[in-house]
């Protein structure tokens, strides 16, 4: 391990923890000194547009400043965990579709990685880069939707319609690959669900041509624009010490200046074999995760522009076929082949007894499933480490201090997604 | 055996259970009792700064005299390693200590765990169910003696019916409440 590196990692923390520290400081003092007003508690949600789905918060509040913030979480609880032990793990990869359904491949990679950590199962080289380029295609497109929906938040309407535009070019995409844009449903255990065409290859070669100059139109309408930096600069700071503290993961950790990406941390996929940068802020505001998201935009357009350059042929699906299907072909002419695919279908494959944690860098942060098997074909228990619950858990450090405005800045900053954070 | 479920063993013979590394994952057993001191040294000491909670979470295995395994994920960011802490309870009291006070991310990640498999953590600043509703009356749903459909608490919802179903049990129920039902 390089401990230069990291001894300077932790100094470069210590420094910012000063600075942050006292600007947090503040935010507390003024709360304390601000003129007593009413006090009430005031209900947000569940039913809010700004809450990202269905979340409750009841805020304490002093006059306008928020003393306390109790997130109500639940609304969207759908027993997934539960579910899934009574699922093949197969069935089960459609459900992470509708746990972080803005990005859902970024939850399918997360839970087959697992399995096939559990499985000790090694993925044909061409499908890890096809899975490191949809998973960095699915990083682009839910930042996408971050950035337009938090300048929607806050009132600037039209960033919303130019991600949108580069949105929907990214969704056809998948629309092509696996035939569904949002519950997408492609990755597989072994592998991927179908090949990645070449011309879909020269329409994304195409997308990330033009990508930086889109960026580049975004920032024009936020970098300097007065509203934004009001409700975002030194909005919910947090210093390094505190986000480690509190399990953040994702761009709300790195907005600290922690530089804890699991695609550098511990890579998998094809990350190993790309350069590409991990940005981190400086201040820990909301306006440091913006630029963050921005910055995370262009290396995933990078990541994915020399995966392509790099992109080798061979099977997309491993051929072990205690877990992949068999062909098709074989299946309507062979009868044993016909067994083995109805035995895939109806039992799925085994899993070796034993449990694993296996954590991913989806677009939110760290989603991680911990997975015990007992052998069978079905998942004895699985738990689902959701980045948007995690950070959730900081909400009300976060708000304290602050004005009831920016709960829904801070809820855009998470990059909430209610779906993922109930389960 | 790995180094720091070595060390762990020579601070700490009377807690330390014994370890285990298994797909490139360490965990770590120690003992319910006095368990506070090993997570305080683990994120306090240099040595393991487990400085990181990645997660909490619980295993019920319902044939064992030790039925619930409550499992810690920590994570060390500058020594880049990861650990899982596992603590045996039993099903007549499935307590352990509360790890808040050293992580605060455990606060969310612990109320999870009391709310889906009905673990208490001593020394919780405010264990309530977090996912299920208040007044979730059919136990802990993510026990292995919990039906996937549920103990039957939905039946006993009152019905509203659509606009135009007949609604008895409404007229009865409420009366003048319902004024804004097309009669």
């Amino acid at each position: 391990m390089d401990t230069e590196k990291t001894t300077g990692v932790k100094e470069d923390i210590r420094q910012k923890e000063i600075v942050l520290g006292s600007l947090r400081q503040a935010v507390l003092q003024n709360l304390d000194s601000s003129i007593q007003t009413d006090q009430f508690l005031l209900n947000m949600g569940p039913q809010h547009p700004s809450t990202h789905g269905v979340l409750r918060v009841l805020l304490d509040l002093d006059g306008e400043r928020i003393k306390r913030s109790v997130p109500d979480l639940g609304y969207l609880h759908r027993g997934t965990e539960k579910i899934a032990e009574y699922r093949t793990y197969n069935q089960i990869i459609p459900l992470t579709d509708r746990l972080d359904y803005v990005s859902a491949m970024a939850n399918n990679y997360a839970f087959v990685r697992t399995v096939e950590k559990l499985l000790q199962l090694k993925v044909p080289e061409r499908a890890e880069f096809v899975r490191t380029i949809v998973a960095e295609v699915q990083r682009i497109v839910n930042h996408l939707f971050w950035l337009g929906t938090q300048a929607l938040d806050i009132g600037a309407m039209s960033v919303f319609f130019y991600t949108f535009r580069e949105r929907e070019e990214l969704l056809d995409i998948f629309e092509i690959l696996c035939g569904a844009r949002l519950t997408t449903n492609y990755y597989r255990v072994g592998g991927v669900e179908s090949d990645i065409p070449q011309h879909v290859v020269d329409r994304l070669y195409r997308f990330i041509d033009a990508f930086d100059g889109n960026i580049r139109e975004y920032n024009t309408l936020l970098e300097t624009n007065r509203i934004w930096l009001a409700r975002t600069k030194n909005i919910a700071v947090i210093t390094a010490e505190d986000a480690i503290n509190f399990g953040l993961s994702g761009p709300t950790l790195r907005g600290s200046g922690v530089p804890y990406d699991l695609r550098k941390f511990e890579p998998y996929g094809a990350y190993d074999q790309v350069e590409f940068d991990v940005p981190v802020g400086q201040n820990g505001d909301i306006y440091d995760r913006y630029w963050i998201r921005i910055e995370e935009m262009r290396q995933s357009a990078k990541i994915v522009r020399q995966c392509l350059d790099k992109l080798p042929s061979g099977p997309i699906m491993t051929d072990d076929h205690k877990v992949s299907f068999p062909e098709k072909g074989n299946v309507m002419h062979n009868m044993e082949t016909l067994i083995h695919h109805f035995l895939l279908v109806v039992h799925g494959f085994n899993v070796p007894p034993g449990d694993t944690y296996c954590g991913t860098e989806t677009p939110k942060g760290e989603l991680g499933f911990y997975i015990v098997s007992d052998g069978t074909g079905k998942p004895y228990r699985m738990k689902i480490r959701a980045p948007s619950f995690v950070n959730m858990g900081a909400f009300d450090f976060m708000a304290k201090g602050y004005m009831i405005a920016d709960i829904i800045t801070i809820f855009g900053t998470y990059d909430i997604v209610m779906g993922e954070c109930d389960r | 055996m790995h180094p720091v479920a070595e060390s762990l063993e020579k601070r700490f013979s009377e807690i330390f259970l014994g370890s285990r590394e298994s797909l490139g994952d360490l965990s770590v057993y120690i003992r319910s009792e006095n368990a506070l001191e090993v997570f305080r040294a683990l994120h306090d000491e240099p040595e393991y700064a487990y400085d990181y909670i990645v997660d909490v979470t619980s295993v019920d295995y319902p044939m064992d005299p030790e039925r619930f395994e409550v499992i810690y994920i920590l994570y060390s960011i500058s020594r880049r390693h990861r650990v899982m802490v596992k603590i045996r309870v039993t099903e007549d009291a499935p307590v352990v200590d509360s790890v808040v006070g050293i992580w605060k991310g455990a606060e969310f990640m612990e109320r999870e765990v009391y709310d889906m498999m009905g673990i208490q953590f001593r020394g919780h600043p405010d264990l309530r169910r977090i996912l299920m509703p208040d007044d979730y009356e059919e136990g802990f749903p993510l026990r292995k003696d919990f039906p996937l459909v549920g103990k039957g608490w939905r039946d006993n919802f009152s019905f509203v019916p659509r606009f135009q179903e007949s609604r008895p049990e409404i007229e009865g129920k409420n009366g003048d409440s319902n004024s804004f039902l097309p009669s």
